[in-house]
């Protein structure tokens, strides 16, 4: 009877561990599951608790000055009168600035290393336009102020104020004595920012485009000029729209390289050359300093303000560029 | 004919010669500001800046403390979002691979990644620091994190989704459950891209001011507590460039040099990585 029910009971021992080691791993399978799962959502959660905490926390400026916050130019401390038209107005104007000149250098780098560099340069150029990416925004900023800012005011703005002076208008756009910092400055500063993103991203829609169609306008003689405006951007449009604005959405959100040569500002003016501030500008130098709980709610206002726009901008990005893999895809 | 011809020839010789020019004035904006950096943060290197903590103004000394602080809210950083990163990354790649959940997820995860750095800022002092009543290096360390998951999330989901089925299923096969599956198998064949998404998510906090400015604050002596103001690189480079001091601004120039060195290092690091995985 003994030596019979030992091994009857070490299969029926044996047989329960193996059960006991399959609930356990069925156990840890489902926990890993809903922990993967949890984590999905918790970015979701992320961007919910962003906006909920900034809209509790601007809450106190938009029900003291209600729609005026938006369109009111008066930034008073002193009396709590707070308005975010003139970090708005900054902040679209230095984009603005960026763009003009990022997109057009961006597109032509771009194309350079699609269609014209020779094959072992490509590599490395494009890796050193992306290095230019990866370059913290504050390296930006103090090198903005103590090297771009005097050289900027030594030598452009000089000839710019001299060079269109006497013109109506745009003479008003470069009214004033050449600070150095301001919005121009800061406008310069972001187009170098922002012009890794635009030439990376252009450079690989530009790749994504078939070599067929490429080599049949070549095969047609087309020029590269041609081909490039011809073909491969009207074929990836979208995504280089996307691209753009995802540029966009980079400059209208930098902070620290802007808050150091804009001058920070709180006015308006024509001249492009002036000190002005921007949103991102205003929250950084300001907001440590803020007392009161207005002054705070406002800055905080300023960044929701920011927040929405930047959303909207990105996700027209992120739109435009799903287009464009989906019809490559 | 003859005229078109050469018409045609002459624009693209000019838009040709154009985006020459475009491609020397992008890399020559790099060479101009890692030539600064190099000039005036190189004099500055010494020992000292190693070994001292950062002086008052006109005395001399070092970048000792905010040193220490970054590396300690870089590594808190890291070690809160990189694991929320790889969960949600393989759940949006090995899980919900065509779940609706995902691509929502994906999206609001792009916007992420891009939204500006001192909005960061700005919510994470509305849910730690108002509450707490004061500044500290822990909110930091958070504000940093919800940097780095969407980093970690993106390279996590991307790199999953390169390795081949027939290693999942393979893995199947031998009746390895699915969380044993990609623990060993799936998490194996992606890690060179997964440390990638970790170091590029460091590179991009090492130099992160934004989210820090109202969070830890800036301390000027030696601390390492962490529900108290921290020093940080990139904060006391902000104060000190623009401090009216010139051995602070020397500082600063040091200091800068400091973290773009650490940046570049790590971006070509994590470049050289994934360059070695697509060879093999």
């Amino acid at each position: 009877m003994v030596d019979m029910a030992l091994p009857s009971g070490s299969i029926r021992s044996e047989a329960a561990s193996r059960s006991r080691a399959l609930e356990r791993l069925r156990l840890s399978d489902q926990t890993f599951y809903y922990l993967t799962r949890a984590a999905a959502m918790f970015v979701l959660v992320l961007l919910g608790g962003v906006i909920i905490s900034l809209i509790i926390g601007a809450w106190p400026a938009f029900s003291q000055f209600g729609f005026g916050f938006l369109v009111s130019e008066r930034w008073n401390p002193v009396t709590e009168n707070f308005g975010a038209l003139s970090p708005i107005y900054g902040t679209l104007v230095t984009s603005l600035i960026a763009m003009l000149i990022a997109v057009p250098v961006g597109l032509m780098i771009a194309m350079f290393l699609t269609e014209m560099c020779p094959m072992w340069l490509r590599r490395p150029i494009g890796t050193a336009i992306e290095l230019l990416a990866g370059i913290p925004s504050i390296i930006y900023g103090i090198w903005g102020l103590f090297i771009f800012a005097p050289f900027l005011q030594d030598t452009l703005q000089p000839f710019l104020i001299g060079l269109f002076g006497n013109v109506p208008l745009l003479s008003a756009m470069f009214a004033g004595p050449p600070y150095g910092i301001g919005v121009l400055t800061a406008g310069l500063i972001l187009a170098i920012m922002v012009l890794p993103f635009i030439t990376s991203i252009s450079r690989d829609v530009f790749e994504a485009v078939p070599p067929v169609l490429k080599e049949a306008a070549y095969g047609v003689g087309c020029t590269t000029w041609e081909v490039v405006r011809y073909v491969v951007l009207p074929y990836t449009r979208v995504g280089v729209i996307g691209g753009v604005m995802l540029g966009l959405g980079r400059a209208l959100g930098e902070t620290m390289a802007v808050t150091f040569v804009i001058g920070n500002a709180h006015k308006i003016s024509a001249s492009i050359i002036a000190p002005g501030t921007t949103i991102s500008a205003t929250i950084a130098n300001e907001f440590t300093e803020a007392v009161g709980d207005l002054y705070t709610s406002s800055l905080i206002a300023l960044g929701l303000i920011l927040f929405v726009i930047t959303f909207i901008v990105l996700s027209i990005a992120r739109y435009m560029l799903l287009r464009l893999e989906r019809r490559i895809g | 004919m003859n005229s078109l011809y050469a018409a045609r020839r002459r624009r693209n010789i000019i838009t040709k010669a154009l985006s020459l020019v475009a491609t020397l004035f992008g890399l020559g904006w790099l060479v101009l500001i890692l030539g600064t950096l190099l000039y005036e943060g190189f004099s500055g290197l010494s020992l000292r800046v190693f070994t001292e903590m950062t002086p008052p103004p006109g005395a001399a000394g070092g970048l000792l403390n905010p040193i220490i602080g970054s590396l300690i809210l870089t590594v808190l950083a890291v070690l809160i979002g990189t694991p929320i990163g790889i969960l949600a990354g393989t759940y949006m790649a090995e899980y919900g691979r065509h779940e609706k959940l995902t691509s929502v997820v994906r999206f609001i995860n792009d916007i992420l990644l891009s939204a500006p750095s001192i909005v960061v800022g700005l919510f994470i002092y509305e849910v730690m620091v108002y509450p707490m009543g004061h500044f500290s290096g822990i909110s930091g360390a958070v504000a940093l994190s919800v940097i780095v998951i969407p980093v970690v999330v993106r390279t996590t989901e991307d790199m999953l989704m390169l390795v081949p089925d027939t290693l999942r299923e393979a893995g199947a096969s031998i009746g390895l459950p699915r969380s044993l599956m990609i623990m060993r198998i799936a998490y194996r064949a992606a890690r060179a891209g997964m440390i990638t998404g970790v170091l590029l998510a460091i590179a991009r906090i090492s130099g992160e001011t934004a989210p820090l400015l109202f969070t830890t604050l800036n301390n000027q002596f030696w601390s390492t507590n962490l529900n108290a103001p921290m020093a940080s690189l990139p904060v006391v480079i902000f104060q000190f460039a623009l401090s009216p001091y010139k051995d602070w601004q020397e500082l600063a120039w040091t200091g800068a040099l400091i973290i773009t060195m650490t940046v570049l290092a790590l971006s070509i690091t994590a470049r050289a990585l994934s360059a070695s995985r697509k060879q093999s």
